[in-house]
């Protein structure tokens, strides 16, 4: 336990970029159940973001990965302020729109837009491309140079669509190419922010590449800022330069890529890396550690105490279960990598003397078979 | 012009004795718009206890092929041509009441969503017993006993208590564990799985795909896996077929097919999937445009629109001959086999990372 | 469950109390004098401000409203004598407590209903079933077709060309009569025969269509395509697992049109001329009846309050994803 803390809680710019573009501290976002008798009253909730930190530096791509439940959609709604936080702050541009009103919030709004997963049912059918890219500007009163038509139509050829097709509707479209009708849209009003929940897992694989590649050129030709939010940790990896991963709520380890994908502390980080199945190319042996869990993720309304991971994880002890864990740069982290863990593994993914596998069948099983 | 010859037919892609043989099967859908190709002249074999992966895209026939093989398809809107042999018994003649012997008995199936595939309205344990009932004649007691057996089996903790619950008082990954039990129930000797763990997250596929194998080791069955992804297939594939527009052009070992692939549209999946050990530098290449239409499939080779290659083939071969699927290991395009190396190596390859 | 049900009726009483309240100021804001409409024509002053006292109209509107909401509970006092709970008042027009004319055209408003709805739901879900099984067939087609075709018909269509085919004409049946069934069941069953037969023809047409549908839109459920792949005999399949999943969009038009014909088939009664609770409310509100009407308000609100806590009693039973809470 003296691989322990070096560093307070940071705050503010990490990663040596400038001023965070966007910075996010305690961010807190619970639903209440209601429930009881004989009158209903709020009997609980679910605690789907629970004190997130998190900044994005001015054109830069962060990555948000984690299993379903584990608040990551709704930090990205939190963000752009379609849901209202229940505490923390969120600062925009050096602005707290925590709380903003949607007076306040307008010119922020245009700044931060967002990409939806589902292209099928987040435009709407009855209204044509056209339509669906120019009214965030005519909302906005916007009004670019040689006119909102001809700002469409470059949009249109931007994201490689035909811009003659103006007059057409989504139904006439695949799912890549409402994909990039999504993308338009997010660009009409020339945001500094993006956030991308899930852009690509409702896409075959042959076309997620396809709008990987446009959301990549976007950000680095147009310089703007990503959250990337996606289950994927390949295509994570592949588009961010910084990621966070979350489980039940809390951020539980941020870094940089390297330090992520091939130095990771977190066991929940080493789990989820063991447990993406990828292709061998070469004659290359599988020398990746072999990390099964037992069960799925625990309940956010009910989460475990102290580390909320300790109830999956190998090296829990009774210290994990009173004290929860802080997110800092604990000893053996490079600069601005954060581990909330009080035993962090070794920073490697390589292959162990043994095999971590918690699930009880797939344990006996392979007991059996020895 | 039909894609396989006799002789293809009669043997099997490695030789051994095939449990599971499908020949020159075709499967078409009347829509209102027309007739759609869904298959179209597709054949493979699966060896007793070995694995057959099937990956594509959707649309690209695979999860119809398997419906069609336990004789799921819808007869009043679909005709299936060809020949599925099971065990020496002839599949696409035989009656509703043969399959319903064979269904969950002989051949059982997962399918991608536990939660909308287990009826909401029963227990668990009852959705799990009723195949073994049916199948075995065994009592209701007897049943019970073997379904919470095989609950214990797949892993779900108190499994007498738990024989009586409802499908949502189950988590996602509980679910598949339960269909899983529910599909080896009656120990089958074939077991297709639909895209099985499309739906989980991914610590929770590890742990379904790693007991699909041991439980595969403990029961010998075969296995049909279903998936888009060419890293879970490379996990749990012996053999890998890969299906394009209805109809297969890739065929080998897991190993020949994603080491040294030889059809243009694999090496456009491999090229437009990021990997965890690959290079960040290096741009995905996707693969131009759509996926076909299956109610007017190009002409010629069904990659044609899409390929990169074609002017290395050079001519009309592209667009009006259909290439045909070699016996065992090959890829149906007209590329020449030294065209088919020297490109992967050369230009594929290093995109890969 | 007991919670469920505390909570439920709870909630009927307090609705039960706006609607009472809601339709008492609603009459009392009608610019008339409830006492010469009770009094009917030719009345002198004085009879008026006798009426008047009798009716309690002299008092404050409250303490009226008060005094009827009290009744129903506690019964009350008229000069024509104690009028025992549930008090709903008396009727202006024929001087008898709206509870006992409510009590007396309801057995018949009952038969009426239940006889009916047990026919139609048998036909009904009988073809529908049918329907579905047989889809795509001839027998689907003709099953479908004419249902399309007596659904369009209406009961003061269909039901005058009945009987004046079985009774004028003919003379093969009475004309429809209400006899309570304790005392001739015989009697009873013939008298409904006619009105219960023509209101199953239309109502049946929409049990067919829905459960065809229903059924068809089910069959399609992967859950029902698992049940197959393991093997289960298909008609296994359509009634454990198809049919199960139909229940609950059935029970609830069952609900729905239970609770509008327990509160008065208008149309029907006046059809068949028979004397039920649906002509007792148009005759109450024809005669401005301020009692008689809101009686039988409440009454049929009663019904449908708790016909609905019925039909989410059964979703609970059907479906066990449903929670009662």
């Amino acid at each position: 336990m003296s691989d322990k803390l070096t560093l307070p809680k940071p705050q503010g710019p990490v990663d040596g970029a400038a001023e965070p573009l966007l910075s996010v501290e305690g961010l807190t976002k619970h639903f209440p159940i209601y429930g009881g008798f004989p009158i209903k009253r709020k009997v609980g909730a679910v605690q789907a973001v629970d004190g997130v930190d998190l900044t994005v530096g001015v054109g830069e791509s962060v990555g948000l990965v984690g299993e379903s439940g584990c608040g990551k959609s709704t930090t990205g709604r939190l963000i752009t302020r379609l849901l209202e936080p229940t505490a923390g702050r969120i600062t925009y541009s050096g602005q707290d729109i925590s709380h903003a009103s949607r007076r306040q919030l307008a010119p922020v709004r245009s700044e931060i837009q967002m990409i939806f997963q589902d292209p099928y049912s987040s435009l709407n059918p009855r209204q044509t491309v056209g339509t669906i890219i120019k009214s965030p500007m005519e909302v906005n009163g916007i009004k670019p140079k040689g006119g909102i038509e001809k700002r469409v139509h470059e949009l249109l050829e931007l994201v490689g669509l035909n811009p003659e097709h103006y007059n057409r509707f989504p139904h006439e479209f695949s799912g890549g190419q409402r994909q990039r009708i999504g993308v338009a849209r997010a660009l009409s009003l020339n945001p500094k922010l993006i956030v991308a929940d899930e852009p690509v897992s409702a896409l075959d694989v042959s076309i997620q590449a396809q709008v990987v590649n446009l959301l990549q050129k976007v950000q680095e030709e147009m310089g703007i800022a990503f959250l990337f939010i996606a289950h994927d940790l390949a295509i994570v990896r592949h588009f961010s330069q910084r990621l966070a991963v979350m489980y039940l709520g809390k951020v539980v380890e941020v870094g940089d890529r390297d330090s992520i994908y091939n130095r990771p502390r977190h066991p929940y980080t080493h789990a989820l890396l063991s447990a993406v199945p990828e292709v061998t190319l070469d004659d290359e042996t599988e020398d990746r550690e072999r990390i099964r869990l037992a069960g799925d993720v625990p309940s956010p309304i009910h989460p475990p105490s102290g580390c909320r991971f300790r109830t999956r994880c190998w090296k829990a002890q009774d210290k994990c279960a009173t004290e929860e864990p802080p997110l800092i740069q604990i000893s053996g982290n490079r600069d601005n990598h954060l581990t909330a863990c009080h035993f962090p593994e070794d920073p490697t993914t390589e292959a162990r003397a043994e095999d971590v596998v918690l699930d009880p069948a797939l344990a006996a099983l392979e007991k059996e078979a020895e | 012009m039909t894609t396989l010859t006799k002789t293809e037919g009669e043997r099997a892609p490695s030789g051994s004795e095939a449990f599971l043989s499908v020949r020159d099967l075709r499967v078409r859908f009347s829509t209102e718009d027309g007739i759609v190709k869904a298959v179209d002249g597709l054949s493979f074999d699966v060896e007793r206890g070995k694995t057959l992966g099937i990956v594509g895209e959707s649309g690209s026939g695979k999860s119809v092929t398997n419906l069609t093989v336990l004789g799921l398809h819808n007869p009043q809107t679909s005709t299936v041509e060809g020949e599925i042999v099971l065990d020496g018994k002839e599949l696409v003649t035989a009656t509703e009441k043969e399959m319903e012997k064979l269904r969950g008995n002989k051949v059982a199936m997962i399918f991608q969503d536990p939660l909308t595939a287990l009826s909401p309205y029963y227990t668990v344990g009852r959705q799990i017993a009723e195949p073994f009932m049916k199948h075995t004649g065994a009592s209701k007691k007897e049943a019970k006993a073997r379904a919470i057996e095989m609950l214990d089996k797949v892993g779900i903790p108190q499994p007498a208590m738990r024989f009586n619950d409802y499908p949502h008082q189950f988590s996602g990954g509980m679910r598949q564990r339960a269909m899983i039990a529910m599909a080896l129930i009656c120990d089958p000797d074939l077991l297709i799985a639909d895209e099985p763990t499309t739906a989980l997250d991914v610590t929770v596929q590890a742990q379904i795909l790693d007991l699909l194998k041991d439980l595969q080791q403990e029961f010998g069955s075969a296995i049909i896996f279903i998936t888009h992804d060419l890293g879970v297939i490379s996990k749990m594939a012996d053999d890998l077929l890969v299906m394009y527009s209805g109809r297969a052009v890739e065929r080998g070992t897991v190993r020949e097919v994603l080491r040294a692939p030889q059809h243009p549209y694999t090496w456009g999946l491999l090229s437009s999937m990021p990997r965890l050990g690959g290079d960040t530098a290096q741009a995905l290449t996707p693969i131009p445009g759509t996926p076909p239409s299956l109610l007017n499939p190009p002409t010629g080779c069904p990659f044609h629109p899409r390929c990169g290659f074609t002017s290395e083939v050079g001519g009309t071969r592209c667009t009006d001959e259909r290439p045909q699927l070699p016996d065992g290991r090959g890829a149906a395009c007209h590329l020449d086999g030294e065209q088919k190396q020297t490109l992967f190596i050369e230009q594929i390859k290093p995109r890969l990372g | 469950m007991l919670q469920f049900l505390i909570r439920r009726l709870s909630g009927a009483v307090v609705i039960m109390f706006l609607i009472g309240a809601f339709t008492f100021f609603l009459f009392y804001s009608i610019p008339q004098d409830f006492a010469e409409l009770a009094c009917g024509k030719n009345c002198s002053p004085e009879n008026i401000a006798v009426i008047r006292e009798n009716l309690g109209l002299d008092k404050p509107i409250t303490t009226q409203f008060w005094e009827f909401m009290t009744g129903i509970v506690t019964g009350r006092d008229f000069p024509q004598g104690h009028c025992s709970a549930p008090c709903l008042g008396v009727s202006f027009d024929s001087d008898q407590f709206v509870w006992d004319s409510i009590k007396d055209r309801f057995p018949l408003t009952l038969s009426l209903t239940v006889g009916g709805l047990v026919i139609f739901l048998l036909f009904g879900l009988g073809t529908g079933l049918l329907a579905a099984w047989k889809r795509g067939t001839v027998v689907d087609k003709l099953v479908s077709g004419s249902s399309m075709v007596l659904s369009s018909f209406q009961i003061y269509f269909l039901g005058p060309i009945v009987l004046s085919i079985l009774v004028y004409n003919t003379g093969w049946l009475d004309f429809p009569k209400y006899v309570d069934f304790t005392e001739n069941p015989a009697k009873w069953f013939m008298g409904m025969l006619i009105p219960w037969a023509v209101m199953a023809t239309i109502f049946t047409a929409q049990y067919t269509r829905m459960a065809r549908s229903t059924m068809i839109e089910q069959l399609q459920e992967e859950h029902v395509r698992t049940a197959r792949a393991k093997g289960m005999r298909q008609a296994y399949v359509f009634f454990r697992y198809a049919w199960r999943g139909s229940l609950i969009p059935i029970v609830t038009i069952i609900g729905m049109d239970l609770s509008a014909l327990l509160s008065g088939a208008v149309v029907t009664e006046f059809t068949f001329d028979l004397a039920g609770i649906g002509r007792l409310a148009v005759d109450g509100s024809l005669s401005k009846d301020l009692p008689l009407t809101m009686g039988v308000m409440l009454f049929g609100a009663f019904f449908i309050l708790i016909l609905n806590i019925i039909v989410d009693l059964a979703y609970a039973y059907i479906d066990p994803r449903v929670r009662l809470a």
